[in-house]
């Protein structure tokens, strides 16, 4: 029988195998760090790609393409005068000037033999605006820039369809085309056409949206909060509170849209479509959000405080109203943006309730029909007409700045007004 | 008067209301007799909240009610009158006449499609205005009432304090029974629109059958296209597949390298950045998934020579949604990581451990609990998602295990059944609500499991 041979001398980590199994547990350390290195990298080159992708195409949708027209407004207008149309009877001197046929008159003699849409459907609308702004124009020729076709526009910025552009080509020779800022995109509404289109009446449907959000789901998860950290009894009901607050904040948007749907509109009747809708829907999601944050903000406040107010006669709602909740404030608020910033964003609730429909001019009221900015660019997205792509990512360039904003604004005022205790 | 308006009326009545008390107060505390506030039992602006709240409450109480009773008072008042006699007797073209009338009196719409709604416009006129300015009227007084009552009633001793602090604690505990009654209003609005459903529709079919193809008219006992477990696939393999495999190694990986290898520059300036992956809206990652990442995808995949690959494929949205959860993954493993005892790392690393083994054979498996929660709650983002899906991923059910195929999932579903032209009742409403069910039951019960798995793994280390 063979005894096995233990060896006792030392370990000779000089030696030949244990410098080769040190130099490969080194790499196999190296390769690890790699691999950590490379999943950030990876994410941040994804979100890098992301935002160069819409910058790259949204930049583009903030300008647009002109073509200039000469109108010789004294023979078109049958001689008009300035003081014709300012004044309160500027609207009707305006409608009896037939601006449309004015405008297909003066395109047709100039670019005549290059088919009959060259100006964007909204182009009368535009030299109506032209001559409201400045009355003059009426007295003498003028060469007034127009913004082009979707088709053309297109062409012009990239490649388009082949007719459209030889159309571009010889419009160039002429220097009839230059780029100008997309004004109309950035006071519009909806339209069909994707050079008349604009975000005002999307803006103002997510303005009034969140406007109704914040006023609810602030003060509630507020109170909540304060109920929940400071007076709350360890009891079933408070327990049941806590898990409706915690299941809630994970529950997903469309379920919130699906309630909104069930309850608001078919029980309550409320207008479909409309802000108040909305508001109401994206406040019961924000809420549990406000909650949570809140509660974390109150419970970081130190014990001595309410101690000491206690201790000088406040009453325990005194204790919390003067003194604890306006040091937990910079976090609750800090919390409130976060949550709104998301509802800022969320789409598919929306959609349930019905705020996707065509809305060709922006709110007036919260019970109006309206739209949000995020359900705009789902609703672009889906358009066929390629002159929507640039649209759509400019949107979202709108979007992307709001949303960074109020997470910025978030970040700042934690940092500024945070205390260490 | 709008509602509106005389929202504003009676809360600006209320601080004049405010004013009157805490003047009424402060009276006292100058006419108090002994010490600087003498007998005077509270401060005085208590006693204006109390005035304030008095007059308020009551006249918003009847706000309320007022705007959910008045519509059928003023119904009531129209159909009395001789003119509506002439209106037909079916239900469904009462109702549209009705309401027409009812839009053009208020001014939504101007000009009826039906001849008999415009001769009950000016009825309804009459009605409305009768019946918005006997609101108004009774509110006004309601509001009077209440502010004489309290003010009559405060004296130098009166506790008025007391008063409004039981006031402020109601408040506060109604703000926060609003979140049961939110979580009891998805589940009573989610189970009796289901209760509907499965009473035209077997529940059998619904969660075992395996053909959707939803037709609007249904026929019990029938296949009606209502099987939904290519969705429930669908869902999974993008949501809980897809996703998952881009996510966990992203995120966990992340996660590592942020808090063992990078020095505390390069974490301050790569953890916000990791975040805003988290802040971009889902609309966004979907027309980015849908304009980008589907055709590369696709191209990639006839490259390999997958013939059928699809411009909606599974696999964009798997990927694009795996990017947005690895904030979430990343996070919740920051978190798991950072609760491992320090001792127990600096034991390994003693022993001569490097810190990947370390990290691999210590701390890793110290913190899978709470890594696995983490990956819970992020499937359940990921199978709630709504955008991505609906702009990337298809509308057609599919049972496959393709990645280049197409292929739906609950929330597309419930997104294309919702908002086509069907009224409340019909199958294809109900439907989207009994989806809407099962993704609610199945993503409760995750973030439950999550929760209590993330809880008992930190008490095991406190």
């Amino acid at each position: 029988m063979n005894k096995a041979v233990v060896d006792l001398s030392p370990t000779d980590w000089n030696g030949h195998i244990m410098q080769k199994r040190i130099a490969s547990r080194y790499a196999a350390e190296r390769r690890f760090k790699a691999l950590g290195f490379m999943a950030v990298a990876l994410s941040t080159l994804f979100l890098a790609f992301l935002l160069f992708t819409m910058l790259g195409q949204g930049l583009r949708g903030f300008q647009r393409t002109e073509i200039a027209v000469e109108f010789d407004f004294p023979t078109l207008t049958a001689g008009a005068t300035a003081a014709s149309v300012t004044g309160p009877n500027a609207d009707a001197a305006l409608n009896s000037m037939d601006i449309p046929g004015i405008v297909e008159l003066s395109v047709g003699q100039q670019y005549a033999g290059l088919g009959d849409s060259l100006l964007t459907s909204a182009a009368a609308a535009n030299v109506r605006q032209m001559l409201i702004n400045n009355p003059e124009l009426v007295t003498s020729k003028q060469t007034l820039w127009l913004p082009a076709d979707s088709r053309l526009d297109v062409a012009f910025k990239r490649q388009g369809e082949p007719a459209a552009e030889k159309t571009v080509a010889t419009l160039s020779e002429k220097d009839a085309l230059r780029t100008g800022f997309n004004w109309t995109f950035l006071t519009g509404a909806d339209a069909t056409d994707p050079s008349a289109v604009g975000i005002w009446a999307a803006f103002k449907g997510s303005l009034m949206t969140m406007a109704i959000t914040l006023l609810l789901a602030f003060p509630v998860g507020v109170l909540a909060a304060l109920y929940l950290e400071e007076y709350a009894s360890k009891n079933r009901l408070t327990d049941m509170i806590e898990v409706s607050i915690n299941n809630l904040a994970a529950v997903p948007s469309i379920i919130f849209g699906l309630l909104g749907l069930a309850v608001f509109l078919s029980i309550f009747g409320m207008p479909r479509s409309s802000a108040l809708v909305g508001g109401l829907t994206l406040a019961l999601m924000t809420m549990p959000v406000i909650v949570i944050a809140g509660r974390n903000a109150v419970k970081s406040v130190p014990p001595s405080i309410r101690e000491a107010a206690l201790g000088i006669g406040a009453s325990p709602v005194q204790v919390v109203f003067h003194h604890v909740l306006p040091l937990a404030l910079p976090g609750i608020l800090t919390g409130t943006i976060i949550g709104m910033a998301r509802a800022l964003g969320e789409t598919a609730p929306l959609l349930m309730i019905g705020m996707r429909a065509f809305i060709p001019a922006a709110p007036q009221g919260f019970t109006d029909a309206a739209t949000a900015l995020p359900v705009q660019i789902y609703l672009w997205s889906d358009e066929v007409n390629q002159g929507f792509v640039e649209k759509t990512s400019a949107a979202i360039i709108v979007l992307l700045i709001f949303l960074l904003g109020m997470n910025a604004l978030a970040i700042y005022l934690r940092n500024r007004f945070e205390t260490r205790w | 008067m709008t509602g509106t308006a005389l929202l504003f009326l009676v809360l600006g009545l209320g601080l004049v209301g405010w004013i009157f008390g805490r003047a009424r107060a402060s009276g006292f505390v100058r006419n108090a007799k002994g010490g600087p506030r003498g007998t005077v039992n509270s401060l005085p602006y208590y006693h204006g909240w109390f005035v304030a709240i008095c007059a308020v409450a009551p006249a918003l109480l009847f706000m309320v009610i007022w705007q959910s009773v008045s519509p059928a008072l003023v119904t009531n008042m129209v159909l009395s009158a001789p003119a509506a006699a002439e209106l037909p007797q079916d239900t469904f073209a009462r109702a549209a006449i009705l309401s027409e009338a009812r839009a053009i009196a208020q001014g939504f719409q101007t000009t009826a499609f039906q001849d008999m709604s415009e001769k009950l416009v000016p009825l309804y006129q009459g009605a409305l205005s009768y019946y918005k300015w006997l609101g108004v009227a009774a509110t006004l007084m309601l509001f009077f009432a209440g502010g004489a009552y309290a003010f009559t009633r405060l004296k130098p001793d009166f506790r008025a304090r007391s008063k409004v602090e039981r006031v402020i604690m109601f408040g506060l505990l109604v703000a926060s029974l609003i979140a049961i009654i939110t979580t009891l209003g998805i589940f009573a609005s989610l189970i009796f629109e289901t209760w509907r459903f499965i009473s035209m529709v077997s529940p059998f079919e619904f969660l075992f059958g395996t053909d959707w193809n939803p037709k609007s008219a249904v026929t019990p006992g029938a296949d009606n296209g209502y099987g939904a477990i290519p969705l429930f696939w669908g869902t999974i393999f993008i949501g809980a597949i897809i996703a998952m495999i881009v996510a966990i190694p992203l995120g966990l990986m992340s996660a590592i390298f942020l808090t063992q290898y990078a020095s505390s520059t390069v974490r301050k300036w790569m953890k916000p950045i990791l975040e805003i992956l988290a802040g971009v809206p889902t609309v966004v990652y979907g027309y980015f998934a849908a304009l980008t990442v589907a055709p590369a995808v696709r191209d990639f995949a006839v490259m390999l020579g997958v013939s059928n690959a699809a411009s909606d494929n599974a696999l964009a949205a798997g990927i694009v949604m795996g990017v947005m959860i690895i904030p979430l993954v990343s996070s919740m493993s920051d978190d798991s990581i950072a609760a491992v005892p320090n001792a127990m790392r600096d034991g390994s690393l003693a022993m001569g451990a490097t810190k990947s083994e370390t990290i691999k054979k210590v701390l890793l498996p110290a913190a899978l609990p709470g890594v696995v929660g983490g990956v819970l709650l992020a499937v359940s983002r990921a199978i709630g998602e709504t955008m991505i899906v609906v702009m990337a991923a298809g509308y057609t059910a599919n049972l496959t295990a393709n990645p280049f195929d197409t292929i739906t999932s609950i929330t597309v579903q419930i997104v294309a059944l919702l908002t086509g032209d069907q009224d409340f009742g019909s199958p294809h409403t109900l439907a989207a609500f009994a989806l809407g069910l099962t993704l609610f039951v199945t993503t409760f019960f995750l973030n439950y499991v999550a929760l209590r798995v993330v809880k008992k793994y930190r008490e095991a280390y406190e």
